[in-house]
């Protein structure tokens, strides 16, 4: 899973207001590269939670992120490259997921996090 | 001829290892599936402008809808219920990331940030209620709710989806009416039993004036497409005859209609109505006369017991 992903999921369990961002646990994570898309960047840049990305990011050992960002650096190759690196090339492949709110751990296995509620979370 | 998977088990059981297995190597089925994506991928209409985009992929298996978004460019999310089909989507090296979920649980997907979804033959799955604790209805409501509420404003849906009978397909159909959605039904190949197929395709929202309307296709293969003017209140439809050779194509002229300006929701659930997909409403008896040429178009219907499950048609409503 994608810091991509982990930027658009958040808990699900019945009422849970704020299921967002979800704390990461990391036992393993890898990097994949992939090829570079600048307008898949900046159109994806504002829908893109800044901290949550940048605290997911430190959790998986990368600490090349500012600690904000705004669309003007869209232009910046620089930050393009980092901003891209966080967001595409970092996976967690082993570890789990931690709802904010109640603690619940969803375990993340071959880079696959379940997020199947129990019954009683519905 | 075998049951529907959906009465054998639940999708979690029935795609089991053997079965996953059995369905990803199937290149028969490997063919279907990438047919069907390509077909959604086209009536999700997207913007012409090369950019690649996050998308969801509903119930996506063993990756193989979700392949025809990344040969497209895309970026994607899959969700699945079956660990063994999401086991293969890895072995197949899918390149969206994949989540272990159930959609009739809701998504766990933050308001407003993605930007369009597709759904190849998994949704007919939620009007099943395999334990006693799922009630189709709220695992329905469950989705398209969560569902709207993710997709950025103005954003799509295309579900392709295998309804069981007429009641199912008017199920799924309010539900996502209920949400919120507008849209319509797509239904190819209306005459043909075995090459026939339903997509849903739904806008977060109103249904915006500026949309393309999608092409429709015939049971032949031929095509028919339909396109409006998009210059003021009295609207001219086009319908392009449909077996002509390309170059040959007469436009025929529909008499006049009126551009509806109000959200397609406004209008209530109760009175039998067909709106034209981009909110151009035609009087019933114009529409439905005009529908035998069309084949298949988006439409709307706020009454869908108006459709004939046996045809595809809409049949004339009181
Ligand atoms: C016929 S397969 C289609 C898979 C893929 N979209 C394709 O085109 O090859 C239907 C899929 O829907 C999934 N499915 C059924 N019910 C589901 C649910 N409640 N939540 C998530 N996925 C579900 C099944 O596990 C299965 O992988």
């Amino acid at each position: 899973m994608r810091l991509l992903t982990h930027n658009m999921l958040s808990s699900n369990i019945k009422g849970v207001t704020n299921g967002f961002p979800l704390q990461l646990e990391v036992e393993k994570m890898v990097v994949k590269e992939v090829a570079f898309n600048g307008d898949f960047l900046k159109n994806i840049f504002p829908k893109i939670e800044w901290k949550a990305l940048l605290d997911a990011a430190v959790a998986m050992g990368c600490g090349d992120l500012p600690e904000n960002a705004e669309a003007t650096m869209l232009d910046n190759e620089e930050f393009l490259r980092k901003f891209h690196h966080a967001l595409l090339q970092l996976h967690l492949e082993e570890g789990a997921l931690i709802c904010p709110e109640t603690g619940r751990r969803f375990p993340v296995s071959k880079g696959i996090p379940n997020m199947l509620l129990h019954e009683d979370e519905v | 001829m075998p049951s529907r998977p959906e009465k054998q088990a639940p999708p979690e059981f029935f795609y089991d290892e053997t079965e996953a297995r059995k369905y990803t190597t199937s290149s028969r089925i490997i063919e279907i599936q990438a047919k069907l994506s390509e077909r959604a991928l086209e009536l999700l209409a997207l913007p012409d402008d090369g950019v690649s985009r996050l998308l969801l992929d509903i119930g996506c298996g063993s990756g193989l809808s979700g392949e025809t978004l990344s040969e497209n460019g895309h970026q994607w999310i899959g969700l699945d219920i079956s660990h063994s089909m999401l086991d293969i989507a890895l072995e197949r090296e899918a390149e969206g990331d994949l989540i272990l979920s159930d959609i009739g649980q809701g998504l766990g997907l933050r308001p407003g940030c993605i930007d369009g979804a597709i759904s190849i033959s998994a949704v007919q799955w939620l009007c099943n209620a395999d334990k006693s604790s799922n009630d189709p209805k709220l695992r329905l409501r469950a989705f398209f709710g969560s569902l709207y509420r993710c997709l950025a404003r103005g954003a799509r849906v295309v579900l392709q989806l295998y309804p069981e009978n007429h009641a199912q397909l008017e199920m799924i159909t309010s539900a996502a009416m209920r949400s919120g959605f507008s849209g319509g039904l797509v239904v190819d190949y209306p005459h043909s039993t075995r090459a026939k197929k339903y997509f849903l395709c739904l806008i977060c929202g109103p249904p915006n004036l500026s949309t393309t309307l999608p092409r429709a296709k015939g049971e032949d293969g031929g095509s028919c497409s339909e396109e409006s003017d998009s210059d003021g209140e009295n609207q001219t439809v086009r319908v392009q005859e449909r077996q002509r050779p390309r170059k040959k194509q007469k436009m025929l002229q529909l008499t006049q209609v009126h551009l509806r300006t109000e959200p397609f929701l406004g209008n209530g659930y109760g009175e039998p109505k067909v709106y034209i997909y981009s909110s151009i409403a035609v009087s019933i008896l114009e529409i439905n006369l005009r529908w035998m040429d069309l084949h298949t178009t988006w439409v709307w219907c706020s009454n869908l017991s108006t459709l004939d499950p046996m045809t595809g048609f809409w049949g004339f409503c009181s």
